[in-house]
């Protein structure tokens, strides 16, 4: 038993080692990696286009509780100002707080005060500043400098419904990933049969062996990738700062939950992919992958939005069976990591998932070598110049 | 020269020897066609063993059973002793008739993946492939991929796959199907070297001269069964050898000499005679003064045991293969 287990470890790190080479170093590799950078690019930019046109700029709103006279001052600096730059904040008066809540600009044009949190000071200190020298030009000399008093940044109640968009969040990553990547394991095993590989491999290791080899070396290809879009994806985040939404923090905390992305990731891709080898194992060419490609996406859809339906409903039978059906398990309790600080779950349901991972790859084998691995034309199309059951 | 089919019982080769292959009883059923039946093999280790027989015979089929590759429905196998063919595979080298490797793969690289697939350590599987591939004269094409190499450049890359782990058994399905005569040459050459060794060889074909020159021992498949399974002298002797003479005389006392079934053409003769006529023959003909003109006596080759054999219809097939495999 362990002789057999370490055969079929050996033989799959010759697999994965092979593949995982030949992955990297094509040409399409680079391709892949930043094809979907440009489109994050697009939909930036796109997003970004949207939101100008789509709504006023309520941060740029300033309220203005002052006299009388020195609020007519203002507005005439203001649109003084804004025929010079269109972009100038707009002005509140008659309310002590800007439509935002952010900004308020008291006292008076001799001794102004500007009451903001500091991220909104630091963003509008320089043009309240401008505008409030603009109004006072006709002052004399000894008008106070604005002065800026800084408001307690607004708490972010992490409240369950809160944590719910984290959970969503993290299950949305995680479905792409595996929706970009794990499809592709569907036309792993036809350079082999196309090549005829097969025969070769299947003499020499066991057929475990091969799936696991080819797994393994799409996983770490699949995590290469992964690891150059959350860096890019980072640093995007840091540049963007606060113009990023902000997401409560998970319940297992940051750390652990961005960890637990990366296992529940390797581990959906091992299951999805070990099934998605099964199926694309029995398809003797690219067309009939290609065909096979549309039903296995609208099944990976199909996973997510159980996952999802159930997250929404924590606590529930609906949850609880989309935790252990395996291969929804992995998207429900990356939300539950979001959601429940709990640990023991995640561990004792890793192994479940791992487990099924190698029953599928072991169903999937013995498809192959029934269906399959017959006599000449092994892997070919049945019917063609050499039948699929043909002896010779 | 074709002969009627004679019906002959299959035989066991001698088993004194250490057996390399041991299957007893091998069948495989495909979708309702029986593919092998019920087929029997013993290999002796450090043999030159030959699989003989036309397309769709149940050649391959056999051999992938032998190596584990598809699981028989009935019967048993030992390979190297073992029950478990793969987990002998580090000690086999198996080239199989659909050639493959991969094609953006360099020569170099495909040796040495082919010998760690069989358990050998990817470095020393280069420096192997490497001289492997200076000896056999293809040093130059060393990082060349795969792609860009002719077909039979490719399939000498393959062999060299095979037998870079230093294999105790190896079994190639038909290794001089594409190949051209220089090549197939070559190949012969290699045969013989592992052999020399004392690898085991068993190898499919459908030309016949390949196993009449190479092998010791030979198994015919023809429709899925063995109908022979010994040695190629065996084999041949099946037959008696074919005389053909030519007298002076058209009668005379030495016609008691010759056998009863003798065709005559005027002065000319022909018949089927065992080796311990021979003798008797000569004597009868000289004494009796019957004035031999010409003799010839032809030992059957194994063409001929091939068409006794395996009937008419199995060597009509064998031929077309051959012909095939010429074009």
């Amino acid at each position: 038993m362990t002789e057999g287990m370490n055969e079929i470890v050996r033989g799959a790190l010759v697999i994965a080692r092979r593949d995982f080479n030949a992955l990297i170093r094509s040409r399409a590799f680079i391709f892949f990696l930043i094809t979907p950078v440009i489109m994050l690019g697009i939909a930036l930019a796109a997003g970004n286009v949207g939101s100008h046109m789509a709504k006023p700029d309520l941060a740029r709103t300033i309220a203005v509780a002052m006299p009388d006279g020195d609020v007519a001052r203002l507005i005439a600096a203001q649109r003084r100002l804004k025929a010079i730059v269109p972009d100038f904040p707009m002005l509140e008066t008659g309310r002590a707080e800007s439509a935002s809540g952010d900004l308020l600009l008291a006292g008076s044009l001799r001794s102004p005060v500007l009451h903001a949190d500091a991220q909104d000071a630091q963003a509008l200190g320089d043009e309240v500043r401008l505008l409030v020298d603009t109004a006072r030009q006709s002052e004399d000399a000894v008008a106070a400098p604005l002065a800026i008093r800084l408001k307690p940044a607004r708490p972010h109640p992490a409240a369950p419904v809160d944590r719910s968009a984290t959970a969503q969040l993290g299950q949305m990553c995680l479905f792409l990933a595996t929706m970009l990547l794990a499809g592709m394991v569907l036309s792993n095993l036809v350079e082999e049969k196309a090549n005829k590989i097969i025969e070769i491999l299947t003499a020499s290791i066991p057929m475990e062996a091969i799936f696991l080899g080819k797994l393994f070396a799409m996983l770490g290809m699949a995590l290469i990738a992964i690891a150059v879009w959350t860096a890019l994806g980072g640093a995007i985040a840091l540049l963007a700062g606060s113009a990023l939404p902000a997401v409560p923090a998970p319940a297992v905390g940051w750390p652990l939950f961005v960890a637990l992305g990366f296992v529940y990731f390797s581990s959906a891709y091992l299951l999805l992919g070990s099934l998605y080898l099964g199926i694309g194992a029995m398809a003797a060419t690219v067309r009939d992958v290609q065909t096979l490609s549309m039903p296995v996406s609208m099944g990976q859809v199909g996973i997510f939005l159980f996952a999802n339906y159930a997250t929404a409903r924590p606590g529930t039978l609906i949850e609880g069976v989309a935790c252990l059906f395996p291969f929804s398990s992995p998207f429900a309790l990356m939300a539950r990591a979001a959601q429940f600080p709990a640990l023991w779950p995640h561990l004792v349901l890793l192994l479940w998932q791992a487990l099924c991972t190698w029953l599928i790859i072991r169903a999937g084998t013995a498809m192959f070598r029934r269906n399959v691995m017959k006599s000449r034309g092994m892997g070919r199309r049945a019917g063609g110049r050499r039948g699929r059951v043909q002896p010779s | 020269m074709h002969m009627a089919p004679m019906t002959i019982a299959p035989t066991s080769t001698s088993t004194s020897a250490p057996l390399a292959i041991d299957a007893q009883g091998l069948v495989k059923d495909f979708d309702g066609f029986r593919a092998v039946d019920h087929i029997s093999l013993k290999v002796k280790a450090g043999s030159i063993f030959g699989v003989l027989g036309p397309n769709g015979a149940g050649k391959t089929t056999t051999l992938r059973m032998l190596l584990g590759i598809i699981a028989p429905d009935e019967g048993r196998c030992l390979l190297l002793g073992a029950d478990r063919p793969l987990s002998v595979a580090k000690l086999v080298g198996y080239l199989p008739e659909e050639r493959g490797l991969y094609p953006s793969m360099s020569a170099i690289e495909a040796i040495a993946f082919m010998g760690a697939l069989r358990g050998l350590p990817l470095a020393e599987g280069r420096r192997r492939a490497r001289d492997l591939l200076e000896g056999h004269g293809l040093a130059y094409a060393m990082n060349r991929p795969v792609r860009q190499m002719s077909k039979g450049m490719a399939q000498t890359v393959q062999l060299l796959g095979t037998i870079v782990h230093r294999p105790r058994l190896i079994v190639l399905d038909e290794p001089f199907s594409g190949l051209d005569a220089l090549n197939q040459q070559k190949l012969e050459g290699l045969i013989r070297a592992q052999a020399q060794d004392g690898v085991t060889i068993i190898f499919s074909t459908h030309v016949i001269a390949h196993a009449e020159r190479l092998c010791e021992e030979i198994a015919i498949i023809a429709g899925g069964k063995v109908p022979f399974a010994g040695r190629v002298d065996e084999a041949r002797n099946r037959l008696a050898p074919q005389v053909r003479l030519e007298t002076r005389a058209a009668d005379g006392p030495w016609r008691a000499a010759l056998p009863p079934g003798a065709l005559q053409q005027g002065h000319h003769w022909q018949f089927e005679l065992a080796e311990a006529g021979v003798e008797p023959l000569l004597k009868a003909l000289i004494e009796g003064d019957a004035g031999i003109v010409s003799l010839s006596i032809e030992r059957p080759g194994l063409h001929d045991a091939f068409v006794a054999i395996a009937g008419e219809a199995a060597a009509a097939d064998l031929d077309r293969a051959q012909e095939e495999d010429r074009a």
